[in-house]
């Protein structure tokens, strides 16, 4: 803790050489959340937008699934917000570098906050990273490849056309594979993740087509861990 | 054709959804000071968190994301990287499918 939190252009930097494998395996995802669009009756401007602001692929997925002529307002919005509560746990574990930012450095960190760079970023933590810059430029390039993947899937629309269920949809699911492998801490880990698998499975039958098992899940598992570590102290 | 209003309404409600999500658990928990077992609890939450987010999707999506899920976890055992697993994992599954459809 001699050195203090800081924003550099360095930071920037090594949050970039960091992206590519995040880049490779949002293409799939872009490209397919483009056409999904495209064959919903979005138009080009209206899914760019959506992937420029919204920038949270599954979320958008689930809503253009969702998507009808006019459009439910608040179905999609609700979608959107419970595909990404997630966020709400994940955003707090970043507190040693986001505390240090004010402004737009901030409001941009938070903005450009995705599963796979937040698991990137909470690894640099633990390992004593110091330079905050890291999580908007490992975001930034997993920000522009969303937005071009998607206008590149919403043109080619019809020519590649993945149905539901296609092996494509899968690369995404393999990078949280690969994420959640290094994330085992030893046997005290067993316990939290078995319940919060179970759990996770369980609300993912009881509510079809939300993200809720994720956020209960999550929470079941530590809650677990939690009062097992309490009631071994006590 | 540029974008119907309320699509355009749509997406902006979308985007207030998921950026409250991004901030809204920072900004809380900056206000609220977590009490050192809610502290222990979060330190399980992340491993939790992908858990929960993987084990549904692995067992709903039948035999080929059960394959391709065991490929892409071997892969990145044997090789550490996080680029291998998303395409062994993903052959695997799309094998998979073809054979079994």
């Amino acid at each position: 803790m001699s050195i203090a939190t800081r924003f550099t252009w360095a930071g920037i930097r090594r949050g970039l050489r960091a992206s590519p494998a995040l880049v490779v395996a949002g293409l799939p995802f872009g490209v397919v959340t483009g056409l999904a669009a495209q064959s919903q009756g979005l138009t080009l401007a209206e899914a760019t937008l959506m992937s420029m602001f919204v920038f949270a692929g599954s979320a958008q997925l689930l809503a253009i699934g969702a998507w009808t002529a006019p459009v439910s307002v608040l179905s999609v919005g609700l979608a959107s917000f419970s595909v990404n509560l997630r966020f709400l746990l994940m955003g707090p574990l970043l507190a040693p570098w986001l505390d240090h930012l004010r402004g737009w450095r901030r409001g941009l960190s938070l903005f450009l906050l995705v599963d796979h760079n937040w698991a990137l970023s909470l690894r640099e933590i633990k390992a004593g990273e110091r330079d905050a810059a890291y999580l908007i430029g490992s975001g930034a390039p997993l920000w522009i490849t969303w937005v071009a993947c998607t206008i590149a899937g919403h043109l080619l629309g019809s020519v590649v056309a993945a149905p539901p269920g296609h092996p494509v949809y899968f690369a995404g699911l393999t990078v949280f594979i690969a994420l959640l492998l290094p994330m085992w801490r030893g046997l005290g880990d067993l316990l939290p993740w078995a319940v919060a698998g179970a759990v996770a499975f369980s609300v993912s039958r009881l509510l079809p087509g939300s993200s809720w098992h994720i956020v209960v899940g999550a929470l079941a598992g530590g809650l677990a861990g939690g009062l097992r570590d309490r009631w071994r102290r006590s | 054709m540029h974008g119907d209003p309320l699509n355009l309404l749509a997406i902006l409600v979308m985007a207030l959804g998921a950026y409250g999500c991004r901030a809204g658990g920072y900004w809380l928990f900056n206000r609220v000071n977590p009490s050192p077992a809610v502290r222990a609890l979060l330190a399980y939450v992340p491993g939790c968190l992908f858990v929960s987010y993987v084990t549904p999707a692995v067992i709903n999506g039948g035999p080929k994301a059960w394959v391709g899920a065991a490929v892409a976890a071997v892969t990145m055992k044997l090789t550490g990287s996080l680029v291998w697993p998303i395409f062994t994992g993903t052959a695997a599954a799309w094998l998979t499918w073809l054979l079994m459809s």
